[in-house]
């Protein structure tokens, strides 16, 4: 038995690991140079509670299941996790009535916990909000991650379980005999498959269409954002809402796992084509200004360190495209725009566990080992963990990255487990993430990943070859 | 961890740290000097063209020599360094610091602590610029280094945002490494660095200056491909209909220094134009046994100013190590007209020390009075160059007498 899982985003990720699970040939093949690089490296980062999707949706069916099952994944995934709680914000009776309809729709969807709380309660929780709040929709189970972390530990975990990892081999066809699914082909080769998962992210649509199949339709709708220092962390304690509106959830106020505050996204319909249009716009910024400020006038902008935009795969019907097709041996997890994230591990279990390993017969396997252990962080350790480990390796004594207090130690450990760019040791590591933005670090970075590689600094990237950071020696 | 107790730590290894240790040693102390680099020396190990000490040691130096003269002070003032460790937290209780190197955590309990950490760069993020994150955008200090210590190559096109002395002397560099510098662009009407610098950095080499000229976006998703160059308002608005593509593959940033105060802005005041701690005329700040001097206190344009306010913290810290610094009356220092920078924030009785003001916009004329004792007129001061002046011991004794001292720059 071989299985293709095809995109290493948040959902390839765990569904690739919850198939290392049963006896079969796990393969994963990613485009990109690194994991995690696409619609999962920019967005909010909310485990949502599952109160904002209509009851009737393959959202809502997996959203608070997901969410549920966060806890338990970071824990085994060592992967950065907090229940920080949300509000949903009114300003006027209007928006007070908008409150009770996501209160009772989340009740129906099995969200738990939700109260609508007084403005003076509110207040009294979130001191910075805007004073002219009316009341506020309570949420507790609503939590922050980090999204590539997610997708970054779920693949080194499915990599020790036997996965193997395909990076920089873009899927350029699928081959489909008698409606049933026979080999995937890529830039690199042709690998003869019984099954195919398409969780493509922005491309799902592409790989569908090889399949022979019309669904999903996808366009990307952008949603940019401004990244405040950790200076700004005071400002809000849980994830803040607007009332929704139609197309999204609205621009957020929320605190970020590493102490930083994100503002945004925008939602923002582009061209089906412009797949790769990520970058921010004066317009967007303007709007993630002027909305956070509704609800948290004190930001202040001066502590931004950082603008960034995302895509998220978006589909008329507005609806993740999950599970089996008409192509026997072609399994969707796509579409997934808001809250993929938070449902990615309840679809991965649904999809691997259930659907997969009943229609093809799989077997599990004894040896899965769910648990991974991330890279040290010495700014999360004690002082006498963090002796210990400089004891045996004085590497984590040297600082790198001032902003983020990251060792040598981590980079390397980071490159050790498969970081080849600039981009690949900030991901992991958080290195050059921080208030200066790799001002004080780039240039030592680069100069331990060309070490630690064995290649010449013009070799190490920002991201892949296209993106060198060097280009060239000075003249001797 | 491991517990030193000593008389006077410093923090930073750069000039204002250097001959911090170095000076307090010769009073007499038991003086250690805390670097995170392998080498000591700060920005000044970056700096390879002339223009350093020609006040201190009457003689152009480039910035290593500078750094290799002043090192030879500190060889022989009995100061101890330690290099490759970073100082993490400044406990106020005690006072103690906690720095991390490769041989373990270390623990300190100084009995007077320097703070000489410098500055660092304003980012490309802070400026929110549009556009997507592509390689090939780098700060002036980051790519100062990659070309003068690592000896690489940014990229082949360059446009330098920002008129600081770094963008300047950086425009220069590359310019002389082959890489073709397409402008330098400025938000103000008026150049952000030293006028002998936009001489000698870019009118000696063509390089164009376009003053009220910003970036208003970046293109290219791998690797940058050109910039957006918008000409601007008095308010620094784009004025639309002059944005004009450039094909570029380098944008380098000089577009601020910010005081690194990170771990003690928590609990001593700063000043919040300087963006450094209030200090007195012995570079004491608020808090009694922390002094502080170098660009951590103020961005100051000459490494001489730097060095002689390091001297002063090094010589007054000791002396508060031994007991035998007290608490002097001190005579507040406040901002007049056309005041941006200002340092110190407090005269002493009895403690001679130059008064270091940079004004926030350049005036043809100006009289420059401190408490109205002592006056002086200036033909052309600018923001980027910062007025010293010197008190001598009459003037000091007046200027006591007052219960506050104005510092103002007027038009004359
Ligand atoms: C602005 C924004 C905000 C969001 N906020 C939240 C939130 O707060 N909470 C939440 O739950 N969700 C949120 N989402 C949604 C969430 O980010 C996504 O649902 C999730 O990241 C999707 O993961 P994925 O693995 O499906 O996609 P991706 O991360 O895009 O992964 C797909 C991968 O497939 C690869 N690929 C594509 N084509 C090929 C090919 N032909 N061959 C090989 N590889 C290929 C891509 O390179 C990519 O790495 C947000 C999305 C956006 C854009
Ligand atoms: C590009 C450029 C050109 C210049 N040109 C001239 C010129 O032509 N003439 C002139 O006179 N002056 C010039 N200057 C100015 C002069 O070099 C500086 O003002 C002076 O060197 C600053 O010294 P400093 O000690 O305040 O700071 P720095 O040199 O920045 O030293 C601070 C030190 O503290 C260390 N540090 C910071 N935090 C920690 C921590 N937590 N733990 C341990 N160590 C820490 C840093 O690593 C650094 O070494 C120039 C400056 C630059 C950047």
């Amino acid at each position: 038995m071989r299985i293709a899982v095809i995109g290493a985003g948040a959902v390839g990720a765990l569904i690739a690991r919850e198939l290392t699970r049963y006896e079969a040939d796990v393969l994963l093949f990613e485009r990109e140079a690194d994991v995690g690089w696409g619609v999962t490296k920019a967005n909010s980062a909310i485990v949502h509670g599952g109160f904002h999707e209509a009851p009737d949706t393959v959202r809502a069916r997996f959203c608070a299941p997901g969410n549920a099952m966060y806890e338990g994944l970071c824990r085994e995934l060592d992967v950065p996790f907090r229940r920080v709680g949300a509000y949903v914000l009114a300003f006027g009776e209007e928006e007070l009535a908008v409150l009770r309809e996501l209160q009772a729709q989340g009740e129906e969807n099995g969200v738990p916990g939700l109260e609508i709380h007084s403005r003076e309660e509110v207040l009294a929780r979130e001191p910075h909000v805007n004073p002219e709040v009316r009341a506020g929709l309570w949420s507790p189970t609503v939590g922050i991650t980090e999204p590539w972390t997610v997708a970054i530990a779920a693949v080194e975990n499915a990599v020790a379980n036997g996965l193997k990892l395909h990076l920089a081999e873009e899927v350029t066809g699928i081959e489909v005999r008698a409606g049933r699914v026979q080999a995937v082909v890529t830039g690199k080769g042709r690998y003869p498959v019984d099954a195919v998962v398409n969780a493509a992210g922005l491309f799902a649509d592409r790989i569908a269409e090889m399949a022979g199949l019309k669904e999903p339709v996808l366009f990307p709708r952008r949603g940019e954002y401004i990244l405040l220092d950790k200076a700004a962390s005071g400002l809000v304690r849980s994830v803040l809402f607007p009332a929704p509106t139609e197309k999204s959830k609205g621009i957020l106020v929320l605190p970020t796992v590493d102490g930083g505050v994100l503002l945004g996204p925008t939602a923002e319909d582009l061209p089906r084509g412009a797949r790769e249009a990520v970058e921010t716009t004066p317009e967007g910024l303007r709007r993630v200004v002027e909305g956070a400020r509704r609800l948290v006038p004190g930001v202040d902008l001066s502590q931004a360190i950082k603008t960034f935009a995302g895509l998220r795969p978006e589909s008329p019907q507005e609806d993740f495209v999950v599970g089996p097709t008409v192509v026997k041996g072609f399994y969707q997890a796509a579409a997934m725009r808001s809250p993929g994230l938070t449902a990615a591990p309840a679809i991965a279990k649904w999809l691997a566990c259930e659907v997969m390993a009943s229609e093809l017969s799989l077997s599990r396997r004894g040896s899965f080992n769910p648990i991974r252990k991330g890279i040290p962080r010495v700014a999360e350790l004690s002082e006498a963990e963090w002796e210990e480990l400089i004891r045996k390796d004085p590497r984590y004594g040297r600082i790198v990255c001032f902003c983020n207090r990251v060792t040598e130690g981590e980079i390397v450990e980071a490159i050790r487990r498969g970081a080849r760019s600039l981009d690949g040791v900030k991901f992991r590591t958080r290195a050059g993430f921080g208030r200066c933005q790799g001002g004080f670090c780039t240039d030592r970075i680069l100069q331990i990943l060309a070490r630690e590689l064995g290649v010449e600094p013009e070799e190490v990237p920002l991201r892949d070859p296209s993106s060198p950071l060097v280009m060239g020696k000075v003249r001797p | 961890m491991r517990v030193r107790k000593i008389d006077v730590l410093v923090v930073g290894g750069g000039a204002a740290g250097i001959a911090a240790a170095a000076a307090a040693a010769r009073e007499g102390a038991d003086a250690l000097l805390i670097e995170r680099n392998d080498r000591l020396g700060g920005v000044l190990e970056q700096c390879i063209h002339p223009g350093f000490g020609l006040h201190r040691y009457r003689e152009e130096l480039t910035g290593p020599e500078f750094a290799h003269r002043l090192l030879g002070e500190f060889d022989s003032s009995g100061a101890e360094a330690v290099t490759g460790c970073t100082v993490l937290e400044v406990n106020p209780q005690g006072p103690s610091v906690v720095a991390a190197s490769p041989k373990g955590l270390l623990k300190f309990r100084p009995k007077a602590l320097i703070w000489a950490t410098g500055a660092r760069e304003r980012p490309f993020g802070a400026l929110r610029i549009p556009g997507a994150r592509p390689a090939g955008i780098y700060t002036a200090g980051l790519a100062q280094r990659l070309v003068n210590i690592h000896g690489l190559l940014p990229g082949r096109k360059a446009i330098v945002l920002g008129s600081g002395d770094i963008g300047l002397i950086m425009a220069r560099r590359l310019h002389l490494e082959g890489v073709e510098v397409v402008a330098v662009l400025e938000l103000r009407p008026f150049p952000g660095g030293l006028m002998r610098n936009v001489v000698q950095c870019l009118e000696d080499f063509g390089i164009p200056l376009l003053l009220r000229h910003t970036v208003a976006e970046v293109h290219g998703k791998d690797r940058l491909q050109g910039v957006t160059v918008v000409e601007v308002d008095e308010e620094g608005r784009p004025l639309p209909g002059t944005e004009r593509y450039v094909e570029v593959d380098t944008l380098v940033l000089s577009v601020g220094l910010i005081p690194e105060n990170r771990l003690i802005e928590g609990f001593v005041p700063l000043d919040p134009l300087n963006r450094g701690p209030v200090v007195n005329a012995r570079l004491q700040t608020e808090v009694p046994w922390l002094f502080a001097a170098g660009n951590n206190v103020a961005v100051f344009d000459l490494v001489d100013s730097v060095a002689a306010l390091g001297a002063r913290a090094g010589t007054f810290a000791a002396r508060y190590a031994r007991g035998e610094l007290p608490e002097g009356r001190a005579v507040p220092l406040v901002r007049g007209e056309n005041v941006l920078h200002l340092v110190p924030h407090r005269l002493v009785p009895g403690v001679p020390t130059p008064v270091y003001i940079r004004v926030p916009h350049p005036l043809p004329r100006a009289r420059v009075s401190i408490g109205g004792v002592v006056t002086r007129n200036h033909v052309g001061v600018r923001p980027t160059e910062m007025i010293e002046v010197k008190l001598s011991g009459e003037a000091l004794e007046e200027l006591a007498g007052l219960p506050e001292v104005r510092v103002e720059v007027s038009p004359a």
